[in-house]
């Protein structure tokens, strides 16, 4: 097996790329993709300390991170959706009813 | 045959954060998500470098058909080509990165710690054996040891649908 | 037993005083003859107690003629040391004393105040004011028998003031003419400068002899052991003399007399000549004991006089108005009693005063009487032949000029000649003085008699259909004027012409004597020098006259050539030596300067710094106020609202909306922690 910090730091690696891109763009979309990004990278480092300590816990938790990040995506898309119907927008810029 | 595997990593991993770069900066949505499966791809190829043969079908199955599909059809919704012409990154982009890569660093500085003081890295990996049969093994601790996070996961994934049938809707 | 009029002594100034009153409560509202009735009338009854006062008095042997009484306590009592350390007691009452001075003084001042009154009837029987005129009128007679009766000084003086302000009110008494109330001012203040002086004498009078009280003089005089020339007597009698120089228009207070004529004839005749003048005299007289311990003083006091006589009679002889003339003719005859009390002649200065209320009073009366005829008319130079239209005017005035002029045996010959013959054993040059004067007297009386009734009528068409001879009411006082005008000398008649002097006996008591000082004891002029002073005072009366004669009858273009020869010297005497002029340019308008400067000094210096200044400062303080309030008070207000808006900017920064800025906090608030974290474990 390839030694576990290089598993490490690639995890690292698409962690930022995924922060960099959540913080970054203005397409709500690309936004939700960064965030699977980052759950990806979480993956990653997760099967690599399960491989290294051998347990399949690590795994496990790795299958419910997929889960959750399937609902959210389902969910959040749904939200952008209905977002766009009533305000013709996707830049999150845009998006500041948080304001108020 | 180790320095196949290594290879092989250093492929996929080449690969995942390249597409993950270009994930980040694309100014096609389209081409934001083709790159993101690729990402997904290339994780999946480290998975099964990692003796996990469930998951890795589990990503691709899910995360890239599953997800990644209802991302395409969600860019096809909405209005793709004002939102190209528009500007892409936000007024926060150059402190955002800085930051992050402040993150970076730091995480950096933690493992660079760990990886001096002899921490849990520099073990020698477990047997390979110790994950095998790898699907079984997971359906163990999943029906068996994690049953109850399994259920609630279920759970999850029903309210998540009625809630995204239930957003998507034009008239409730 | 005291007998009644004694008794009531006090009520002969309280019949004028209630009179006054009357005319101030209800004389609006009261008719002519009422007022008339009132006021006459109250006069009236006062000469008549005054009458009886002095005859029981009289009836007292001659030593005991002093009659005090005290009405009641004015100023209480104190004690206190006089400047020689001795015990006095200060008391001032309010006191009469009746002696014979003080009798012979309100037989006058009742007697011919009395005729005065009842001539105004007629005289200012058409006039506007009338019941004015005789309030003023009787509160008059009220001050001056307060201040011949006072038996102290400090109510002597209480009369003097009162005098003075009726003086003003009557000489002002045309008030919408300005030149009379500027007379009436002028009148009031020139006595204001002389009444300093006079109070400065009493203080020191009390300072010295520890009283007031005339009685007490003697006796307090006598214990201080004051030596003849003392220069504390000296100081009291020459600032009692200034007093006396103003009431009695003497030099250098005598300017405001000849103005005084702005005044109604009756006021004239009863204030500036019978009456109120006099009154210097009589309080010469009065505290003769002081003067007789002060020659230089009584030397002062005759020099004045003397020259006041000649320096007045100077001036009367080129004026051309009536009543002028008759005005320096009255300060000419003060300065003669001035005069005899200088040399120490103080009972021959009364009888001067006794015998000149009678024939001056008749002199302004008269005058009255031809400005009545002549329907306003005062310049003599417009007069003329009067003696066929105003008969008893004519005769009575006559009468009074050859009086005045030292004929005998009218009544001014024997005192003058009495004064005359005091003076000659004092001093050859006042005598001379005096005689002149006596000429200049005469020339110019018969000038005004002239010029007035006889020679050429210069009279006016107009006012020549009017010429009426006056009615009753003021040709009685007149012809009663005349006939104490011829008789009045008697009682004084030298023994030289065979008679007792009985007037000079009667005031004896009153006079100090004092061997060094008194001529009174001496007398020791021959009978030869007196006949011989009497012929030449005699011989200069009669060349007077017939110097008048010849120039205003006989050769009447001669005054013209006159006055043409010695331009220079007439324009002098006839501006009066420029005198006004002088005072005004002096004191007048330097008191005026003084007014002006306080005057830019109170509204530059006290109002600028005062009222501007509190202005300045009051606006000052509210603009630290406004400053204190805008930016303090306020400021701390807005300084609160700021600092929210200071502490909420940062929060308010952070409230973007945009979930990318709340994650971008995550991110940082992770790095921070995780910083945080690493500094505190690994260091």
């Amino acid at each position: 097996m390839v030694p576990a910090s290089h598993y490490f730091l690639l995890s690292l690696a698409l962690f930022i790329v995924g922060v960099i891109g959540v913080l970054t763009r203005r397409n709500v979309i690309i936004i939700l993709m960064s965030i699977e990004l980052i759950l990806n990278a979480v993956n990653i480092n997760l099967m690599a300390f399960a491989r290294l300590l051998g347990s399949v816990n690590g795994q496990i938790f790795a299958i419910f991170v997929i889960t959750d990040a399937a609902a959210e995506a389902a969910v959040g898309l749904g939200i952008i959706i209905a977002y766009f119907r009533n305000r013709e927008t996707l830049l999150a810029d845009e998006m500041d009813l948080l304001k108020w | 045959m180790a320095a196949g595997t290594t290879l092989l990593f250093y492929f996929f991993a080449a690969l995942a954060v390249l597409s993950a770069i270009f994930v980040v900066t694309a100014r096609n949505a389209v081409h934001s998500a083709i790159f993101l499966i690729t990402a997904l791809l290339a994780t999946a190829g480290i998975y099964l470098q990692l003796q996990a043969e469930f998951l890795f079908a589990v990503q691709i199955i899910l995360y890239v058909g599953g997800i990644m599909v209802l991302f395409i059809f969600v860019i096809m919704l909405v209005n793709l080509d004002v939102a190209m012409r528009q500007e892409q990154f936000n007024r926060q982009w150059l402190a955002a990165s800085l930051i992050a890569l402040a993150l970076g660093a730091q995480l950096l500085f933690a493992f660079w710690l760990v990886r001096h003081q002899g921490g849990v890295l520099s073990h020698a990996p477990a047997a390979a054996a110790a994950l095998q049969p790898n699907t079984e093994l997971v359906a163990q601790g999943l029906f068996r040891d994690y049953v109850l996070p399994f259920e609630i996961a279920s759970i999850l994934l029903l309210v998540a649908m009625i809630g995204a049938v239930v957003m998507a809707k034009r008239r409730i | 037993m005291t007998p009644y009029f004694l008794d009531h002594i006090w009520l002969i100034p309280l019949f004028p005083l209630a009179g006054a009153l009357v005319m101030l409560l209800f004389g609006r509202r009261l008719a002519n003859s009422i007022v008339s009735v009132i006021c006459v009338g109250s006069v009236f009854v006062s000469f008549v107690y005054a009458v009886g006062a002095f005859f029981q008095l009289l009836e007292k042997p001659a030593g005991e003629r002093v009659f005090e009484r005290v009405l009641f306590q004015w100023v209480p009592a104190g004690a206190y040391h006089t400047a020689s350390g001795a015990l006095g007691n200060f008391v001032a009452d309010w006191g009469l004393l009746l002696d014979p001075l003080s009798g012979v003084m309100i037989l006058i001042v009742t007697g011919v105040g009395f005729l005065i009154h009842f001539y105004s009837i007629g005289y200012m029987g058409h006039e506007g004011g009338y019941y004015r005129f005789f309030g003023y009128m009787n509160l008059f007679m009220f001050a001056m028998l307060t201040l011949v009766l006072a038996n102290n000084l400090l109510l002597m003086f209480v009369g003097w003031e009162g005098v003075g302000l009726c003086s003003y009110l009557l000489i002002g008494f045309y008030f919408k003419r300005k030149s009379a109330a500027d007379a009436g001012k002028k009148a009031f203040i020139v006595n204001r400068i002389g009444d300093a002086g006079f109070l400065l004498g009493i203080f020191l009078i009390s300072a010295t002899l520890g009283t007031l009280n005339f009685s007490q003089f003697p006796a307090a005089l006598q214990a201080g052991h004051f030596e003849v020339g003392a220069p504390v007597m000296t100081a009291i009698a020459l600032l009692l003399f200034v007093g006396a120089t103003g009431k009695s228009a003497q030099i250098p207070l005598y300017v405001w007399l000849p103005d005084a004529m702005e005044g109604p004839t009756p006021v004239s005749a009863l204030i500036h000549a019978a009456t109120m003048v006099t009154a210097g005299v009589y309080m010469v007289t009065r505290t003769n004991a002081i003067y007789q311990l002060s020659p230089y003083a009584m030397e002062v006091v005759a020099v004045i006089g003397a020259a006041t006589a000649i320096f007045a009679a100077t001036m009367g002889l080129v004026q051309n108005d009536i009543k002028k003339v008759l005005a320096y003719s009255t300060i000419s005859q003060l300065g003669y009693m001035f005069l005899a009390c200088g040399v120490g002649a103080f009972a021959a200065g009364i009888f001067h005063l006794m015998t000149h209320a009678f024939f001056k009073a008749l002199l302004f009366l008269g005058a009255g009487s031809v400005i009545h005829a002549m329907g306003g008319e005062q310049d003599m130079l417009k007069m003329g032949g009067l003696s066929k239209h105003i008969h008893i005017t004519w005769a009575t005035k006559v009468l009074a000029a050859l009086a005045i002029a030292g004929v005998p045996p009218l009544a001014g010959f024997f005192s003058k000649d009495d004064i005359l013959s005091k003076t000659f054993e004092h001093s050859r040059g006042l005598w001379f003085i005096g005689w002149v004067t006596a000429g200049l007297t005469a020339f110019y009386m018969f000038r005004l008699v002239f010029l007035t009734f006889h020679g050429v009528e210069r009279i006016h068409p107009d006012t020549k259909a009017h010429i009426h001879e006056s009615p009753w009411t003021m040709t009685g006082p007149l012809i009663v004027l005349a006939g104490l005008s011829v008789v009045g000398g008697w009682i004084g008649t030298p023994e030289a012409l065979g008679g007792s002097n009985r007037f000079e006996k009667f005031l004896h008591p009153v006079i100090a004597t004092r061997p060094e000082t008194g001529i009174e004891a001496a007398g020791a002029a021959s009978r030869g020098t007196e006949y011989l002073l009497m012929a030449v005072s005699i011989l200069i009366a009669l060349a007077g006259i017939w110097l008048a004669w010849e120039m205003y009858l006989k050769h009447i273009q001669w005054p013209h050539h006159v006055a043409r020869r010695f331009h220079g010297l007439y324009e002098l005497v006839f501006h009066k030596y420029y005198v006004d002029e002088i005072y005004d340019a002096l004191f007048v308008n330097r008191t005026k300067d003084l007014g002006i400067f306080l005057g830019e000094f109170d509204s530059s210096v006290i109002d600028g710094l005062g009222v501007d200044g509190a202005g300045w400062l009051t606006r000052f303080t509210s603009s630290v106020s406004i400053w204190w309030d805008t930016w303090i008070v306020d400021g701390s207000v807005r300084l609160g609202s700021r600092l929210v808006w200071l502490f909420s900017y940062p929060v308010r920064m952070v409230q973007t909306g945009l979930v990318q800025s709340y994650m971008l906090l995550i991110v940082v608030g992770l790095v921070g922690f995780l910083g945080y974290y690493w500094f505190l474990y690994h260091r």
